[in-house]
């Protein structure tokens, strides 16, 4: 479904992606794995056609996501409406006067008829379980509540491709389990799922398949059990830290994961 | 400018936007104002307050000012809630600027105290300032009050007001909020991390750098924003679902609030 060869991307110099290339599949639960500042929002960003690539080939079924295709309608309007990035912070996502115009944009941007934008809406809000917040503007919800409302303005188009930007992350630990549930729902779909997230507890539950990265790089490529049974990887890529504590008289350290729910050693 | 002035204002912000949350409350209720279309109520209440800019009779000012109150009595919006809100506050700001006309305006002398002369026509000049910008802020406090944000933003679209500017006023409601949040938190921060009461040079070039910040975050939220937008296929143009509808007594209203405007602004002229 993706392709990325030999991808270059930097913010005013500073490279964010160094020769990136990797190949996702139609249906995958992909992870990207890293410390902050790895690339991974930089490459959710790419895969939504939102940088262009400085270096390099992005490809969607084979078509390029360059700024000139990109610019074509006939090619944007079925792309949108495949590919949806819910993005990090709820906050520059969530932009319109109400819930429900929030949920109703997408569909309106893609032109859809109105009678469809209304029922889908609708629907959405319901499986969200989010109707009863409709009138309600933005800046009045929760965090959780924000982040099943992003999720929404997203999944109202019912999109092949979602791309998740720490979906969890800054969550208390009842709304992290219920995106998670939302997206281990989707699990056995066509729906292809690539999470961006630092938090390895969650990962299991999300993904088949994890891609570690570092420094703009792929790190490591494999399926979830295997990423995750390699600890000096998981250490070197900074995503467990060695832990010093004692019982009784004995100190000793080990490599630790943080988590709301577990507490790995 | 000192720092405390700063972070007193910032706060006065925040207070103001938590009481504009309120109001949707208000927007809600079943009242003469509530009921109309608000594309209606946008253009009646702004015929109201065009007249009371151009007239120049402090009688028919007064009018239109009893016309709002009455409106505010039958749209269940509290007198008092204007008081505090409205009324006083635009009398303390417009009174600070009307007070000097009272005694410098040339004319008919009615009191003398030392070298200060009240006249009639600087009575008159200030009395019709303040009582201006009191019906006119009411109006547009009225209609504020009595229709949900949204709803404002769609009656301004409908009466052709550019896609551009109605999403750029939209926009600028929303992250306000952001905004002052944030703001609110770096006052904190700051607060937290400081013992004693700085120079004044030094809160001034504090709140320099705090001042660079938001403006720094602001430009990164507005870069994330339009991303968020296009992700979801924004090309260019807003597209909106209009679903207002007018009635007879939207059109009866509407009839009514543009001939009190007119009325007024004639015999006011």
């Amino acid at each position: 479904m993706f392709e990325l060869r030999e991808v270059f991307f930097d913010y005013d110099g500073v490279p964010a992606l160094q020769g990136l290339s990797l190949d996702i599949a139609k249906g995958e639960r992909v992870a990207l794995l890293g410390a902050n500042g790895s690339g991974k929002s930089t490459l959710l960003r790419l895969l939504d056609g939102l940088y262009p690539a400085a270096k390099g080939a992005v490809l969607f079924e084979g078509a390029p996501l360059t700024a000139e295709h990109l610019q074509d309608d006939s090619f944007t309007l079925p792309f949108r409406r495949r590919v949806a990035l819910v993005f990090q912070n709820p906050d520059v996502q969530l932009f319109n006067p109400t819930v429900w115009d929030e949920v109703a944009f997408a569909p309106l941007q893609l032109r859809w008829p109105k009678e469809q934008v209304v029922a889908r809406v609708d629907e959405t809000l319901r499986l969200m379980g989010i109707s009863a917040l409709r009138e309600r503007p933005p800046y009045r919800l929760s965090g959780g509540e924000k982040k099943r409302v992003a999720l929404a303005s997203v999944l109202v188009l019912d999109p092949e491709v979602l791309l998740l930007d720490e979906p969890t992350a800054t969550l208390d630990p009842r709304s992290q389990s219920q995106v998670i549930d939302l997206i281990q729902e989707w699990k056995g779909s066509s729906r292809t799922v690539i999470t961006a997230t630092h938090q390895l507890e969650i990962v299991e539950d999300i993904a088949d398949r994890i891609i570690v990265m570092e420094e703009g790089r792929v790190a490591a490529d494999g399926a979830t059990g295997q990423i995750l049974g390699d600890r000096e990887l998981l250490l070197r890529a900074n995503l467990v830290h060695a832990h010093r504590h004692s019982h009784g008289d004995v100190t000793h350290s080990h490599p630790h994961v943080h988590s709301h729910g577990k507490h790995e050693h | 400018m000192s720092g405390r002035f700063l972070e007193s204002t910032a706060m006065g912000f925040a207070r103001a936007i938590t009481r504009a949350m309120e109001s949707e409350r208000i927007a809600r209720q079943r009242g003469l104002l509530q009921r109309l279309d608000p594309r209606v109520r946008v253009v009646g209440l702004l015929s109201l307050i065009l007249a009371a800019t151009l007239t120049r009779k402090i009688g028919v000012v007064a009018a239109l000012f009893g016309v709002a109150v009455l409106l505010a009595i039958l749209s269940r919006v509290s007198l008092l809630l204007l008081l505090r809100r409205v009324w006083l506050v635009v009398l303390a700001f417009t009174g600070v600027i009307a007070l000097p006309a009272i005694f410098i305006t040339p004319g008919t002398v009615m009191a003398r105290t030392g070298a200060l002369q009240v006249t009639e026509q600087g009575l008159r000049t200030a009395t019709l300032l303040v009582l201006r910008v009191e019906t006119a802020v009411s109006l547009c406090s009225l209609l504020v009050l009595c229709t949900p944000w949204a709803m404002v933003l769609q009656s301004l679209r409908a009466l052709r007001l550019p896609r551009e500017a109605v999403a750029m006023l939209a926009m600028t409601y929303r992250y306000v909020f952001l905004l002052v949040e944030t703001a609110s938190q770096m006052f904190e921060s700051r607060r937290s991390r400081r013992v004693g009461i700085l120079p004044g040079a030094e809160q001034r070039r504090m709140a320099a750098r705090t001042a660079g910040v938001l403006l720094s975050k602001t430009v990164e939220t507005s870069n994330e924003v339009y991303l968020a937008m296009q992700s979801r296929g924004f090309r260019g143009e807003v597209e909106t679902l209009s679903s207002l509808h007018m009635t007879m007594w939207d059109y009866i209203g509407l009839l009514l609030f543009l001939l009190a405007g007119a009325f007024a602004a004639w015999i006011g002229r």
